[in-house]
This record gives structure tokens, sequence and C-alpha cells, in this order.
């Protein structure tokens, strides 16, 4: 790989010592400056020079060559959350451009090393990619180009079906325990006086016997099943109990720990960009920008915070929000008395003169995620400052129109699409569905329905893997139904009641 | 570097091949592809290439948006992501178009068709060779000896040897400094190939009848197009009387006269004696009609034209008669009546959009 230019270098160590100066604190960077071409290319892999054979990034590929042929976007720079951190210039983007960028990627930097949601993804991810890349060849030596491609398409089908929380909770026993008959404790009194057995009656009577054996059934029928409760993990559900080929296993195995690893990114989209474009435009503003760049520093930054309306720029909104509870801090507007207080005019002049802002924005980097991001610090204030509205679509005239102003509404409806970052909450039920082997999920339904052909395709990959009929609980317009795929046919069946998880 | 991505960019279009040929009967049905062909390429809407997953379905188009407005305001939509988008970020159920070129489609037709490959005939004599001087060698003739060329390779020389003295620039090439022009014979296609089409515009010929007839044409001509180079068009209609014309006038114009089919025909045997040498050139002639000529008279005198001049002149002469709820379709009866077991005359009924892929086969299984 090529050495950095030297004027390139210069940029670096001299934004390297703004950032640090301002407190960010990053894995060491790494800079490659690449043609367009290899950007698209490294873009399609997701940011790794190596990742397995597989047509989806082939098709990733196509359209970003075609958008960025046709002008109509153009990706500025890609970082990657390992350490060191490898982050990727453009050929060919003028100075400013470079030096905005490298801002921005110290804010990234900054924030994978930092942020809590990360600090469980591998930051040696390079090697694990181009490991995996290896095993996932070497399958597709042994067993063939078609069938491993396939495989790898069923498994992408399920890679969103896995536990954000996961990486936090403690490590479950990788094999479930030999399933030994657990004997019944009913909790029988014994006297230990044989004369008194007139008495058992009285100290044990029968109906709270039965209760207790019912009970002691109960949970040893709750123990049997598998999972013992609903789990989100599917992915690594079918490991352990589908009945896969050791190459198959191996490569769901890789999917999974891919799916995991990109996970956090998903978590953080706003926040994420949001603290690399507050970086950013501190950095160039108080100490990078020369006096003949400012213009083009302007277009440039005016470009990653554009705004069009029927879309949240994640960039836009994460900023805002950063220098909202700088301000926020910095004045001391928080705590009980704020929120207490409803005299607009006290309001806007309140200023305790804290100067807390800064070391608030660095703990709100570590600490939350877009969920809880938004959930706290998305305000009445602040959004009607910035002009939020939700929008719906006008059956009549096919287009987008304002709905509301609503500041419930607008923050409900924001965090909806960010909650699970959009997907659906499905679970895995049973594993032993009416006592067949059948794989039993639900769909908590959350107000929106799921994509029923996609679903139904869905169900036919799963199927694929489970070997065995599978069915889905969800909701359809309001009435509870089962989806269910046997091999060869779909059907849709009413269920009773909705599915809720106990 | 770059290797890996282009493996699975082929793999990819290698997919998006595959699916173009499973739903190739629908798009051969559908005319919308015929408008989207760019000057080489055509790009068709691919929908379903996306992986499917557990995934919301429709939440009634709602969302959070930033600006002005009061509600019930429209929003115009906004384009795409912002400048300094990062990558991989779409989850989008946006459609793909792929772009496939014409010569692509053509070969996913011909393999899906079972199509032959055509034999040209009377080929060789119409492919001149021209010879090019293109670059240097270090033998020939003393005739084509490269002067330039042998004293600068000289001069390098001596220069290289020391034995150049600025003062007495002399210059003596010896074997080995020597130059030569060296040629290229390339081979220039000359066009050989030309299809005729006639369509009949008479009054009970309607759109969706022409519709049937351009989308036909269109895929007859891809597959000529991928099997000579430089193919000539010539379009003709006629009702009662026939006339050459442009293309676009071909799939546009609406007569209202009746029919007399032996007007194009003649018209077509006229095309070819001036222009068209049989013996040079592979002639391909369509013709679509409704079938309903105008005269029994009229009739015996197309078959008289086709057995004496137009069938032994072309490769094939195809007759393809569209279903019109006006004609009789008599037409085709009297060909097959008439010609029989005749292989280079070949006729088939399409009756609707869905018969049209049978057609083509009809007409280009033979390999002609």
């Amino acid at each position: 790989m090529a050495t950095l230019p030297q004027h390139l270098a210069e940029l670096q160590a001299e934004i390297e010592t703004y950032a640090s100066e301002y407190g960010l604190d990053f894995f060491t960077t790494i800079y490659e400056v690449v043609d367009y071409r290899q950007m698209c290319e490294i873009a399609a892999y997701e940011g790794f020079p190596v990742r397995y054979p597989h047509w989806r990034f082939g098709m990733e590929y196509d359209r970003m060559m075609k958008s960025q042929t046709y002008g109509l976007s153009k990706i500025y720079e890609l970082v990657i959350n390992t350490d060191p951190c490898y982050a990727y210039l453009l050929e060919g983007n003028s100075l400013v451009d470079q030096k905005l960028v490298m801002s921005h990627v110290y804010g990234h930097c900054d924030f994978f090393k930092h942020n809590r949601f990360f600090s469980h993804t591998d930051r040696r991810m390079i090697d694990g990619m181009a490991n995996h890349a290896t095993r996932v060849r070497r399958h597709m030596d042994r067993q063939g180009v078609d069938a491993v491609e396939s495989f790898i398409d069923v498994c992408h089908s399920l890679d969103n079906l896995i536990d954000p929380w996961l990486p936090f909770r403690k490590p479950k026993p990788a094999r479930r325990e030999p399933s030994i008959e657990m004997p019944i404790h009913v909790g029988r009194i014994t006297s230990g006086d044989h004369e008194r057995s007139y008495l058992d009656e009285y100290i044990n009577p029968p109906e709270f016997i039965e209760e207790q054996r019912k009970r002691a059934e109960e949970e040893r029928e709750q123990r049997r099943k598998i999972p013992p409760r609903p789990e989100r993990d599917l992915l690594g559900f079918l490991l352990l109990h589908a009945p896969l080929e050791p190459w198959e296993a191996d490569v769901l195995g890789i999917i999974r720990e891919e799916a995991y690893y990109f996970l956090p990114q998903r978590q953080t989209k706003i926040m994420n960009e949001g603290w690399a474009t507050y970086w950013h435009s501190k950095l160039m503003t108080t100490r990078a920008l020369r006096d003949d760049e400012l213009i083009d520093y302007a277009e440039a930054a005016s470009g990653v915070t554009a705004m069009a309306p029927n879309q949240l720029n994640p960039y836009k909104i994460g900023v805002e929000l950063y220098r909202d509870i700088e301000e926020r801090w910095n004045k001391g507007k928080f705590g009980k008395q704020w929120d207490e207080c409803d005299d607009r005019q006290l309001r806007d002049d309140w200023d305790l003169g804290l100067n807390l802002g800064q070391s608030k924005i660095f703990e709100v980097r570590r600490l939350y995620n877009d969920v809880t991001f938004i959930d706290e610090f998305f305000t009445l204030e602040f959004c009607r400052r910035n002009r939020f509205f939700t929008f719906t679509e006008n059956r009549r005239s096919g287009r987008h129109e304002i709905e509301s102003r609503d500041f419930k509404k607008i923050k409900d409806t924001l965090l909806q699409q960010l909650t699970n970052f959009g997907q659906p909450f499905i679970y895995v039920v049973d594993a032993n569905y009416l006592n067949r082997g059948e794989l039993l999920l639900a769909h908590r339904h959350e107000g929106v329905d799921l994509r029923l052909g996609y679903a139904r395709d869905t169900l036919r990959n799963l199927e694929r893997i489970w070997r065995r009929p599978v069915s889905i609980l969800t909701t359809v317009d309001d009435k509870p139904k089962r989806i269910r795929f046997d091999g060869t046919e779909i059907q849709i069946a009413d269920e009773p009641e909705a599915w809720r998880v106990s | 570097m770059i290797s890996r991505i282009e493996k699975d960019h082929r793999r990819f279009r290698e997919i998006v091949r595959g699916r173009i040929r499973e739903n190739l009967r629908r798009y051969v049905s559908r005319g919308d592809m015929i408008s989207r062909k760019g000057k080489e390429t055509v790009s068709i809407p691919m929908p379903q290439i996306d992986i499917p997953r557990f995934v919301h379905g429709d939440n009634k188009g709602q969302g959070v948006g930033q600006g002005e407005g009061e509600p019930g305001d429209p929003i115009s939509e906004g384009e795409g992501e912002p400048g300094a988008g990062k990558a991989g970020e779409g989850e989008g159920d946006k459609a793909v178009e792929v772009e496939v070129t014409l010569d692509e489609l053509a070969a996913i037709m011909g393999e899906e068709l079972g199509l032959p490959r055509i034999e040209p005939r009377g080929s060789q004599n119409l492919e001149t060779v021209k010879d090019r001087y293109v670059g240097l060698r270090t033998t020939g003739p003393e005739s084509l000896r490269h002067f330039k060329a042998t004293f600068k390779r000289a001069l390098r020389r001596q220069i290289a040897m020391g034995t150049y003295d600025p003062k007495r620039p002399i210059i003596v090439p010896v074997r080995e400094d020597r130059r030569y022009r060296s040629w290229k014979s390339e081979p220039k296609p000359q066009s050989n190939a030309v299809i005729i089409y006639m369509m009949d515009v008479s009054g009970s010929m309607g759109d969706e009848q022409k519709e049937i007839v351009r989308i036909e044409s269109f895929w007859i001509d891809t597959w000529l197009r991928s099997q000579y180079k430089g193919l000539e068009s010539r379009y003709i209609i006629h009702d009662a009387t026939a006339r050459e014309v442009e293309r676009e006038v071909f799939f546009s114009t609406r007569e209202s006269g009746g029919t007399m089919i032996s007007s194009a025909y003649r018209k077509c045997a006229e095309l070819v004696e001036r222009e068209f040498d049989p013996s040079n050139w592979n002639i391909y002639a369509f013709h679509f009609s409704d079938g309903d000529n105008w005269s029994v008279d009229d009739t015996a005198a197309c078959i008289r034209l086709l057995r004496d001049t137009l069938i032994p002149a072309s490769n094939q002469f195809g007759y393809g008669q569209v279903e019109s709820p006006y004609g009789s379709g008599q037409f085709i009866k009297d060909l097959r009546a008439a010609f029989g077991e005749e292989e280079l005359l070949v006729t088939s009924e399409i009756k609707t959009k869905d018969d049209i892929m049978d057609s083509i086969r009809e007409f280009l299984k033979g390999g002609r």
C-alpha cells in the first residue's frame, strides 16, 4: 500500500494535533488515497479490502459506480471501526475537501473507540473479514460455488434476525445440557412420625399437592421447551439447533459474526454522523481553515448537512442535537428547576453559566445510542426551532404532505423509525411446534405489518435451513395470522389471538 | 485488488442474465422495453433481485421531515442521499435497473429460444481486407525501411556505445538498427444482410396489431443484428398501394385504404433488384398483415411473385399474420395451400402479444 503523499501526511499531523487538543481520543488512523473505482469497491465491501465472494457486493458496486458516473452521488470518505482505524480519501479531491474529510474521520474514530455500543466489536475485523473470505472460498472449492452462494443468499435473508443486546449479556453455555428428566418435587412435608400418618391429609392437603405438582410440571415443560423463552438471536439459535452440514454451520457463523459486527453502526447512525459533523465543523472553523478556503469549505459543509424535505439527514439532526445539548448544559438548561419553569421569558434568558457543555457531549457520545439519544434530547424546543413535521402520503395524489407539527407525534414517529433500527421484532418461540419439530417464529407487532411478499420468501429460505415446516405468527390488517411454509406451499391461517412476549 | 470486485460484479451480471432469461417471455410481450432502447443498451427494471427479509411493510408513507410549511402542504420529493453519504446505508426497496447491451439480449434470446446461429451466404466476397501500416518490425524489404526510426535506433546505440561525436555527427546504422514498416490486414466488414419489413397499414390494422408488429420486428431485428455486422433494414408499408418509408413512419402510419398485398411484394421485388443482389446479400423479408386481401386475383399475383422472385432471392421469407377483428385471415391459408412444404417461406399466426415469442421462434429456428 502506498504511503500518503507528503502534503497529506503533513495535513494529517496538523489535524490530528487539533483533534487531540480538543480532547478527541482515537485509535491510530491510517489514511489511504484511492481513486473512485477503488472507493466504490471498498464501499461495496462495506469498508473492507477483502470480503467473501458474493454477487451482492457486485450489485452494490454496480449501483455505486453508476450513481458516481452519472454524478448522482459521490463518496467522500470512508472509515472503518478497527484498530488501527483505516480511512480512505478520494484521489483528486481538493485540499479543503481532504481537510474536511480528515477532521470528520477523527470524529468517527473517537466515536468508535468510546461509544459503549462498539465496546464489544472486534477491532481486528480486517483480519477477521479476510479469514472469513478464505474460509468461504475453501467451502466453494469443495462444495461448488453455486451451493455455497445460494446458501449465503439464504443466510443474508435472515441476517437481520439477531439480538442487539446479546453482546452485553453473560454468555450462555454453548450447548444445552443433556436432557435429564427433572424429578418432580412437590414439597410434601413429612412429619417423620409413622404414628401420625393420619395427620398427613391435613399437613399436605391434596389440592395443595396437586397444585404443586402442576406448577412443577409446567416448569419442567418450560425447561424442556426449546428455546426456554422466546429468543431474538435466530442465527445463533439455528447454529445450535438446525440440522446443518459442517460447512453450512461455518458459513452461517460467519454471516452472524459479521452481522453483529455491523450492528452498532446501525444503532448509532445519527449519533456517529452527528458527532463527526460536529467535529469537522469545529476543527475546521476554529483551527484548520485558511482564509482563502472559506467558500469551498462552506459549500462542502453545507452539502453534508443539506436537507431533503421528506428525508431526515442523520448528519444534520445529529449535529444540531449535539450543539443543542452543548448549549443547554453550558447555560444549565436542565434538571428539575428547568423542567418545571414554564415562563417563556425566563426560559429564553436562562443562563446559569455552568459551562458543562463540552463534558456533557463527550458523556453523551459514550453512553447513548440513537434511540436513547432522541428519546432524551429531542425536546419540544428543539423540535420547534428546527421546524420538524410529520408527513404522510396523500392517497389521492400519491404525494407526500405535511401532516402535523405536533411534538408528541413527531417524536413517536422518529422513535418508531429508529427502534430496532427500523427492523421488526422477530422471536424464535418454539423449535418443536405442534410436537412435530416445526419451527415457530413470532413477530411482535408494533403497529406496522410485515411486508408479506418478503415474509413469504424469507420463510422459504428459513425452511431450507430448518428442513421442517416453519411458521411465523404475525398480524395482518389487525387480524392475528399464522403464515406457514411446509416445503411446498405457503398457507396463511387465522389465529385466535395476537402473540405477545410473555 | 480490483479483480475481486470484478468477479462479484460478473457474478451479479450472470444472475441478472439468468433473471432476464426466466422472464424473457414477459419482457418480450411487453412493448415498453423498446422505448427504453438507448443507443446500444436496454435497461430493464428488475424489482425482485433484492434479498427478502422480514421487514416492515408499507407504513402508509409516513415519516418525519424538516422545513417550512403548513399541515396539508405537499412536500417535494427529495433527491437521494446528501453529498457525503456513507456507503452501504441503503436498506431500501428500490427496483434495480440493469442495463444490458442489445448483443447480450440477443444472446439471451438465442439461448432461450434455442435459435441456431445463422450461416451467412456469399459473405466472403463482401468482406474486404484493408492493409494498414501500423507499426515497426526488425525485418522487411528495404523498400519499406523506416528511415527516421532506423536513424534514431542507430543514434541511441552510438550514444550508448560512446562512439557518437557531436562535432562530427555521423550516424552509421548497422543491421540491428534497421526498422521496417509493418502492416496489419484488417477485415472490413461490409453490410451484407438486409431485412425488409412489410406491413399492412390498411384500415383493418388497429393499434394493437401494429404494436405486435412493432415488438416482433424489434426482436427479429435484435437477433439478426447480433448475427450480421452492419445489418440494413428497409421498411415498406402498403394498403392498396405500397411505398418505402422511414422506420418511424413504418410504425406510426395508419392509412385507411383497401388491401392489395401484391403491391408490397412488387415493391419488395423492385427493391431487391435495384439494390440487393441476392448472390451477395442475405435477404430477409418479413411481411405482417391481418390476412385480409382485396381479391383472389391479387392473392394469385402474390403467390406468383413469391414463387418466381422473392423466395428464390431471400434467405427466408416470413409472413406473420396478426389477428384483427375485421379481417377474414384468409391469406395465410392461401399461402399454406400454395406452398405447403416450401422451407423458405415461414408463416406464423400471432393472435396476442403472448404469441410473439413462439412466432419469433417459428421465424428464426431455421437458422437461414
